[in-house]
C-alpha cells in the first residue's frame, strides 16, 4: 500500500509539484530570513572572533559590548599578566579615525592596534601583502570591503596612501578581516601608531587580550582576573554572546527580523499545510473507496503519513539546496560577505516543516478518518 | 438463515439525524440475496437503494432490525473485523467507477488483493490475468484517464472479483454508460460474477438491463414493495456452472 500511496500523491504531477514548491519555498524563506539574523548578530562581534591568538578578553568592568569601550590604565596590562595562569597577556587597542584617501574620499573606519612587540590579533586572512609589514612605520592593513569603499571602482594595490589625523600611512596589505555590524573599513595597525591617528585622550588601553597557560581554562582564568583585578574578563565566546545579547535587547533589530521570519513561518507553513491538506481533500474520495474495499483506518493513516513525509522531505531538501545556493553565490558579494547558512538554521527550519507537516497529516487523518465509507456510492 | 441465502434483512430500519431533521432512509426491509443469483433492486431516486447496499456491504450501521450476510449476523462484526469481513468477502462496483488515478489498469485491480497483504508481485500478475480474462490484456497498463468508460467499468469489475468475494455489491454500474456498453458491462457481469457460491446485488435503475435479473426486488419510501423473478427462478440456486472467476 505504501506504493499505491506514492503514486497517489506523484499522479498528479501539477499538484504533487505545487506542493513540493510550496513547502520548497516555505524552507528557502525561513532559512534565508533566519541565517540573516543570525549572521547580521554574529557581525557585532566579527572583531571578537577575528583575533584567534587570545582567548580572553579584558575590559572596563562596566563594559557591556565591543563597541562600548572605557579606556583601562596601563597599569592593568601588567595586573592582569601577574594573574596566575596567564601564558600572556598584551594590549589591544579600537578606535573609530575618520580615514581619507588624497582624492578626498574619506569614511570613518574600525582601526585595531596590536601590540607592537607580537602583534597579536593580527588578521591572518590575508589577501594581499602580510600582517608582518606592519612592523614598518606608519603602516596599515585595510580589509578588502574598506578598500572598495575608499577606492570604489580601482584594482586591489598595495603602497596606496591614507591620511588620518594628520598621519600619512600605507596600506601594506589587504585583508579578508570579516565584516563588522556596521559597513566600516577594518583596520590594523600596531598599537603605539594606532592611538596617534585618533585624538589624543588621557588613556587609551582598550581591551587586554590574554591566553590562558597550560593547563587553565579559559573561564577558570577569566575568573582569576576578575577576582584579582576586578577588570571584566571574558572568554572569546562569552564575549561574543555579550555583544550579540546587547544588540538583542537595545536595537530594532530582533523586532525587525522577528516579524518578517513570523510573517515567513505563518505564510510559509499555513501555504504548505493547506496546500497538503487541500492535497487530501482532493483524494478524499480515493480514501473512501480504499474504505470501503476494505483497507483499514490504521493503513490509511500510514499511507497519509507516508506522503506527508515524503512530499515534506522532498520540499525541504529543494528549499535548502536553494537556499545553500543563494548564500553560495552572494558569499563574495561585499555588503552579503561571510553570511553563510549555518546548521541550526537548517535544523530550525526542519523542525518547523516537521511541525507543518505533522499538523497538516493531523487534519488531514481527521478528514479521512470521519470519512463514511458508503459517501463512495454517493455520486 | 437458509444456507442459499446470501444476505437475509427483517425488518431493517436506518435513520439519519434526529428530531425535526430525521429522516427514515429504510422503514423495515425485507430483502434476500440468493447465491448464484443477480439480484436485482430497483426502485425511484430516494428510495434507499444505496442506503440498503450500504447497510448489507457493512458500510453502515442500520438502526434497527436483523441483518445476516453470508450467514454471519452483522451483530457479531464490529469495527475493524467489520473492515476485514468486508475486505475479504464484498466486492464493490461503483457508479463512477472509483478507480485511483495514478494507477495503472493491472494496479487498480490488484488494490484489494495488496489491502489483505499479499506481495505486489503476487497481485499484480493475477490482476493482470483477470484482465486478460475479462477482454483488456491489452489496456493493462494503461491510466484510468486513457480509458473509455465502459473499459474503466470493466476494470472496475476486476476490481471486484480479484479477491473472490462471495458477495458483490454494484451500484447503478450501468448509469454512466451509453446502452450498448452498459449492455456489455452487464453481460460481462452475469458472465463473470455469477458463481454458485457468490450472490451479486445490483442497484439500478435502467430498465434496460432489467432482464439480467434473476430477482427484482422494487423498493419504494424505504420499503420492499414487491419481488418479480423475472425468469421464474425457485428457492435454490439457478446458476449451478463453475464459471471462469
Amino acid at each position: 500500500m505504501n506504493f499505491i500511496a506514492l503514486r497517489m500523491l506523484t499522479g498528479d504531477r501539477a499538484k504533487y509539484f505545487g506542493l513540493v514548491f510550496a513547502i520548497a519555498f516555505c524552507t528557502f524563506l525561513l532559512e534565508n530570513q533566519t541565517t540573516i539574523f543570525t549572521n547580521i548578530l554574529k557581525r557585532t562581534a566579527s572583531q571578537i572572533l577575528d583575533v584567534t591568538d587570545a582567548e580572553v578578553w579584558v575590559m572596563d568592568p562596566k563594559t557591556e559590548y565591543f563597541e562600548q569601550t572605557k579606556a583601562l590604565k596601563d597599569t592593568d596590562l601588567t595586573r592582569v599578566r601577574s594573574v596566575p595562569g596567564v601564558e600572556w597577556a598584551v594590549r589591544l587597542f579600537k578606535g573609530n579615525p575618520i580615514a581619507k584617501t588624497l582624492d578626498g574620499k574619506f569614511a570613518a573606519s574600525f582601526l585595531i592596534g596590536l601590540d607592537d612587540a607580537t602583534l597579536a590579533g593580527a588578521p591572518r586572512k590575508m589577501l594581499m601583502g602580510s600582517w608582518q609589514r606592519l612592523r614598518e612605520p606608519d603602516s596599515v592593513v585595510v580589509d578588502k570591503a574598506g578598500y572598495i569603499l575608499l577606492y570604489p571602482g580601482e584594482p586591489l594595490e598595495l603602497g596606496r596612501t591614507l591620511e588620518m589625523n594628520d598621519h600619512r600611512v600605507t596600506i601594506v596589505g589587504i585583508s579578508d578581516a570579516s565584516a563588522p555590524f556596521v559597513s566600516l573599513p577594518v583596520m590594523h595597525a600596531r598599537y603605539s601608531e594606532a592611538v596617534n591617528f585618533l585624538g589624543r585622550e588621557r588613556t587609551q588601553l582598550s581591551f587586554v587580550v590574554a591566553r590562558p597557560a597550560k593547563g587553565t581554562s579559559p573561564e577558570e582564568l577569566t575568573r582569576r582576573i576578575h577576582e584579582r583585578t576586578g577588570l571584566r574578563a571574558r572568554t572569546t565566546n562569552e564575549f561574543m554572546w555579550d555583544c550579540i545579547r546587547y544588540y538583542l535587547k537595545n536595537t530594532g533589530i530582533p523586532i525587525n527580523f522577528g516579524i518578517t521570519i513570523g510573517v515567513a513561518l505563518v505564510v510559509g507553513t499555513v501555504v504548505a499545510g493547506q496546500t497538503f491538506y487541500l492535497f487530501t481533500l482532493e483524494n478524499l474520495r480515493q480514501f473512501g473507496a480504499l474504505k470501503a474495499i476494505g483497507v483499514t483506518n490504521g493503513r490509511l493513516i500510514g499511507m497519509i503519513l507516508l506522503q506527508a513525509g515524503t512530499a515534506a522531505s522532498c520540499g525541504f531538501a529543494l528549499g535548502t539546496g536553494m537556499a545553500a545556493t543563494f548564500f553560495e553565490i552572494t558569499l563574495n558579494v561585499i555588503a552579503t560577505r561571510g553570511i553563510v547558512l549555518m546548521w541550526q538554521n537548517v535544523a530550525v527550519t526542519g523542525a518547523c516543516i516537521l511541525f507543518v507537516a505533522i499538523v497538516a497529516s493531523v487534519l488531514s487523518i481527521r478528514r479521512v478518518l470521519v470519512l463514511e465509507p458508503a459517501a463512495v456510492f454517493r455520486g | 438463515m437458509e444456507n442459499y441465502l446470501a444476505v437475509d434483512s427483517r425488518r431493517v430500519t436506518k435513520h439519519f439525524g434526529e428530531g425535526e431533521t430525521r429522516i427514515e432512509a429504510l422503514r423495515g426491509v425485507d430483502f434476500e440475496a440468493r447465491f448464484g443469483e443477480l439480484s436485482f433492486l430497483v426502485g425511484p431516486s430516494g428510495c434507499g437503494k444505496t442506503t440498503l447496499i450500504s447497510v448489507i456491504a457493512g458500510l453502515l450501521e442500520r438502526t434497527g432490525g436483523e441483518l445476516g450476510i453470508l450467514g454471519r449476523p452483522m451483530d457479531e462484526l464490529k469495527g475493524t473485523d467489520r473492515v476485514l469481513f468486508r475486505r475479504k468477502n464484498v466486492g464493490f462496483l461503483f457508479q463512477q467507477y472509483n478507480l485511483l488515478p495514478a494507477l495503472t489498469a493491472a494496479e487498480n485491480v490488484a488494490v484489494p488483493l495488496l489491502a489483505a497483504g499479499q506481495e505486489w508481485k503476487q497481485a499484480v500478475p493475477k490482476a493482470k490475468e483477470l484482465l486478460d480474462r475479462l477482454g483488456l490484456g491489452h489496456r493493462m497498463d494503461a491510466l484510468p484517464k486513457e480509458l473509455s468508460g465502459g473499459q474503466q467499468q470493466r476494470v472496475a469489475l476486476a476490481r471486484a472479483l480479484v479477491h473472490e468475494p462471495r458477495l458483490v455489491v454494484c451500484d447503478e454500474p450501468t448509469a454512466a454508460l451509453d446502452s450498448a456498453n452498459g449492455e456489455a458491462v452487464m453481460e460481462l457481469l452475469a458472465k463473470s460474477a455469477v458463481h454458485p457460491d457468490r450472490a451479486v446485488i445490483v442497484v439500478t435503475h435502467d430498465t434496460r438491463v432489467f432482464h439480467f435479473a434473476d430477482s427484482i426486488a422494487h423498493m419504494d419510501d424505504g420499503r420492499i414493495r414487491d419481488v418479480t423473478r423475472p425468469n421464474g427462478a425457485a428457492h435454490a440456486p439457478v446458476h449451478t456452472q463453475e464459471v471462469a472467476v
